[in-house]
């Protein structure tokens, strides 16, 4: 085990992507993730690393400069949160169709309006159609390890998907943790240069970005939606090598004492921590339960979920955004679909809480166990609003 | 300026004869874009790569499963060309400079129509310019978005009907000049910028190779003339560039580091905007006045030109 | 210009065979479409006319008048639209167009 220094979350994401000899970078600033996008700068100017930087004019650009230079063979890496992950949405499912694997980091930040720039998932559930891997963080660690996985993920030739990393902004960027950053050795082992599957240069001049008529579309669609899919298996793979390689093990699904547990909360993103903390409160109090944490959203890890709930009467599913007008929270309506089928299901108790950066306790944590006893429906309920 | 001066080549018979957008394109019969584009492209040679925004060329050229480009090519979305071209150009000397690829210059061009361009593009261009990429831009100004079945555009001269500036009883046609983007780019210091016709291929084949030449952004405007949204013969393409040239609504010239020169042959009086906009469909709701009103802006535009050539400094 | 015989992909491809990102490999692919169907009109070059300058040649927009023997040009009418950009810009008038008659 390497030694662990205190780095701020978001210095140290940038200082993760700096071991993974990434070509290009093109980064428009936004708070919570600027720190990102800043200390990138530094590490260029400074020539610690071999990449372009592309100051870009704007998001759209930043994943639109991003789609081009990994089109032409480069590892490509761009960062953004809320606002500017909505400008980009017109071009996610393009650099998805287009099989780019280009990685970013997503500081999870509420999405207007009003104009809000703490904590939500507020901004990456409306791109949860856009064919990208979504990979949640936790803690400053997993934000390190999984940012420099995502590429190995996204290169994988049986996978060629972008893939998003989410950090919770401010509630996770902007803390100082103690982290370990692997050496850049151990990472160049793990990660080498990319090999595209197919570049834009004249020794061989391809046309990508083609237009594809009604005949043939819907093929596509499939052959995306297959591709997604599968990436489960390599990400699990990939996991498993980062285990080996680096003492660290990370699953598609995690569980925290849910052996035996008749009420589990599940949680994506650094609520997670807090939440855990609830549990053990809880658990010595003598009250069976337990807890579930989504780290893979996309692809929908539909065989660990299922594994991991199989045993529990009652299901919280914690929401950070809302599908407004729709069935609730966007987890919570896709777990709930998922399990439609199933023969016998826990009662799933759907809370959206934390919106716009609002603090997320222990005390809540508890006080939605005790809700969910009281709760006779399974409607949705908008944790904490004053009414 | 005798525009024959300085020519390494002078006959058309001359020109590479390789083609770089085959045939069994899609394009319209007559069209004066693709003809543009492909001048373009036996300027540049092989050592390419063509960052290209939605629109008439990437339409007519790239439906799966089939490409018409012989050299590589992308396509990504419609208002981000100069974003995409941007990448591309990153990437090349990133990949270059670590040993990746082949150790020799490739040029990366971004092409888009004027929609493209002038309109949802813009941003993306300026962004392209001022950070200094090592790209040349083409716009290919069909003067409205064509592929989409001919809006207005901010390329649309004034007064010309199209299918959002229709000429209606209350309102006759475009209501607002056509934007001078050209300047834009003066503006933004871009090294060479330069105004051309595929009517007069031989300057805009060298125009194309001069701005080749250029170790940073180059910008290139070509008019594109386009019989199916001008409402116009498709055998007078041709006729139609060298009368937009001859009666001074699209003047040739280009400005090296600020320094404007005219490249074609100044008359002593511009030929009549009238023998321009009559063979075309989308002024013929134009009566008299209308073209003295067009004429007067024409020549206006003009001696504001000629006043830049004699006038403006190098930087 | 008559463009190599490109190899035409087996259609319409199951989801599996599409190229992944609709990407398409072989260059210069669309001249498996004889887009000379199109045409109402075709170009007929007298020969005797003809002064070989090459301007039809630069300004088709299909790029299919190619040079053929002892300079000469020649439309290849399987990619040719009908235009007539070549006729009206011939100077000595050596190409016509004719209605296609069918």
């Amino acid at each position: 085990m390497g030694k662990r220094i205190g780095m701020e979350v978001a210095i140290a994401a940038a200082e993760a992507v700096a071991l993974c000899n990434i070509d290009v970078a093109a980064v428009y600033p936004i708070t919570p993730q600027s720190h990102i996008a800043e200390h990138m700068a530094d590490i260029i100017h400074d020539g610690r690393i071999d990449a372009e930087f592309i100051t870009v004019e704007s998001e759209h650009s930043a994943i639109s400069a991003c789609a081009g230079a990994s089109a032409a063979g480069a590892r490509a890496y761009t960062a953004t949160s809320s606002q500017g992950l909505m400008l980009m949405h017109e071009i996610l499912p393009i650099v998805s169709a287009m099989r780019l694997p280009i990685c970013m980091a997503n500081a999870n930040r509420a999405v207007s309006g009003p104009l809000n720039i703490w904590n939500d998932h507020g901004d990456i559930m409306p791109q949860r159609d856009s064919g990208w891997i979504s990979l949640f963080t936790e803690n400053g660690q997993e934000a390190i390890d999984l940012s420099i996985m995502s590429f190995k993920i996204a290169e994988d030739p049986e996978v060629m998907l972008p893939c998003v990393v989410n950090i919770d902004g401010f509630q996770l960027t902007h803390m100082i943790e103690p982290l370990e950053l692997p050496g850049q050795a151990e990472v160049a082992k793990f990660l080498p240069p990319r090999k595209p599957f197919a570049q834009l240069h004249p020794d061989n001049p391809i046309s990508m970005g083609c237009f594809a008529m009604p005949d043939t579309y819907t093929e596509t669609v499939k052959a995306k939606e297959t591709a997604l899919i599968n990436s489960k298996k390599i990400i699990t793979r990939v996991f498993s090598e980062w285990a080996k390689r680096f003492g660290r093990k990370y699953n598609v699904v995690e569980t925290y004492r849910t052996k035996g547990a008749d009420t589990l909360l599940l949680t994506m993103g650094s609520m997670g921590e807090t939440a855990a903390t609830a549990v053990d409160e809880m658990r010595k109090a003598g009250k069976k339960v337990g807890l579930v944490k989504l780290r893979l959203w996309r692809p929908f890890p539909v065989e660990e979920l299922k594994a991991a709930i199989k045993e529990c009467k009652t299901l919280i599913v914690m929401d950070r955004a809302i599908s407004t007008g729709g069935a609730g929270g966007p987890v919570a309506t896709d777990i709930k679909s998922l399990l439609y089928g199933e023969k016998t299901r826990p009662r799933i108790l759907n809370v959206i809480a934390g919106l716009g950066g609002r603090d997320l306790t222990v005390e809540d944590f508890v006080a939605m166990f005790e809700m969910a006893k009281k709760k006779k429906d399974e409607t949705y309920e908008l944790y904490g609003v004053r009414e | 300026m005798n525009s024959v001066q300085n020519f390494e080549i002078f006959a058309p018979k001359l020109i590479d004869r390789k083609e770089y957008i085959s045939a069994g394109h899609r394009a319209c019969q007559g069209c004066g874009e693709v003809l543009a584009l492909r001048h373009i492209l036996k300027a540049l040679g092989d050592d390419v790569v063509v960052a290209n925004a939605t629109g008439c060329m990437e339409i007519i050229s790239s439906g799966y499963p089939q490409t018409a480009w012989e050299v590589p090519y992308v396509h990504v979305a419609f208002e981000n060309a100069a974003a995409v071209g941007s990448g591309v150009e990153a990437a090349l000397k990133a990949l270059r400079r670590k040993g990746r690829i082949a150790d020799r210059d490739v040029k990366t061009i971004a092409v888009a129509g004027d929609g493209g361009t002038a309109d949802i593009g813009l941003q993306a261009l300026s962004g392209a310019m001022e950070r200094g990429h090592d790209m040349i831009f083409f716009c290919l100004d069909n003067e409205a978005y064509m592929n989409t079945g001919i809006q207005r555009s901010s390329a649309t001269p004034f007064m010309a009907a199209t299918t959002t500036s229709p000429a209606g009883k209350a309102i006759p046609g475009q209501r607002t000049q056509k934007k001078n983007v050209p300047e834009i780019m003066v503006a933004h210091k871009v090294p060479y910028v330069a105004t051309a016709c595929p009517s007069y291929p031989i300057d805009l084949i060298n125009k194309v190779k001069k701005a080749k030449e250029v170790k940073g952004p180059a910008y290139v405007h070509v008019f594109s003339m386009c019989p199916t949204g001008w409402r116009c013969a498709s055998e007078i393409t041709i006729k139609m560039g060298r009368l937009a040239v001859e009666t001074g609504v699209f003047p040739l010239y280009e400005v090296e580091n600020g320094q404007y020169r005219l490249t074609m042959e100044v008359p002593e009086k511009l030929r009549p905007v009238g023998d321009y906009l009559k063979p075309q469909g989308r002024f013929r709701h134009l009566g008299p006045s209308d073209i003295e009103k067009v004429q007067a802006q024409v020549i206006r535009e003009w001696e504001i030109l000629l006043n830049k050539v004699e006038c403006m400094q190098p930087w | 210009m008559a463009k190599k015989k490109t190899e035409q992909k087996k259609w319409p491809e199951k989801w599996h065979e599409v190229n992944p990102g609709c990407m398409v490999f072989a260059a210069g692919s669309a001249a498996n479409y004889k887009t000379g169907s199109w045409k109402s009109q075709r170009p007929l070059t007298d020969n005797a006319k003809c002064i070989k300058c090459g301007i039809c040649y630069i300004f088709c927009p299909e790029a299919c008048i190619q040079e053929v023997k002892d300079g000469f040009f020649e439309a290849n009418l399987d990619y040719c639209k009908g235009c007539g950009i070549c006729a009206h810009e011939c100077w000595p008038g050596a190409i016509v167009m004719r209605e296609e008659e069918e």
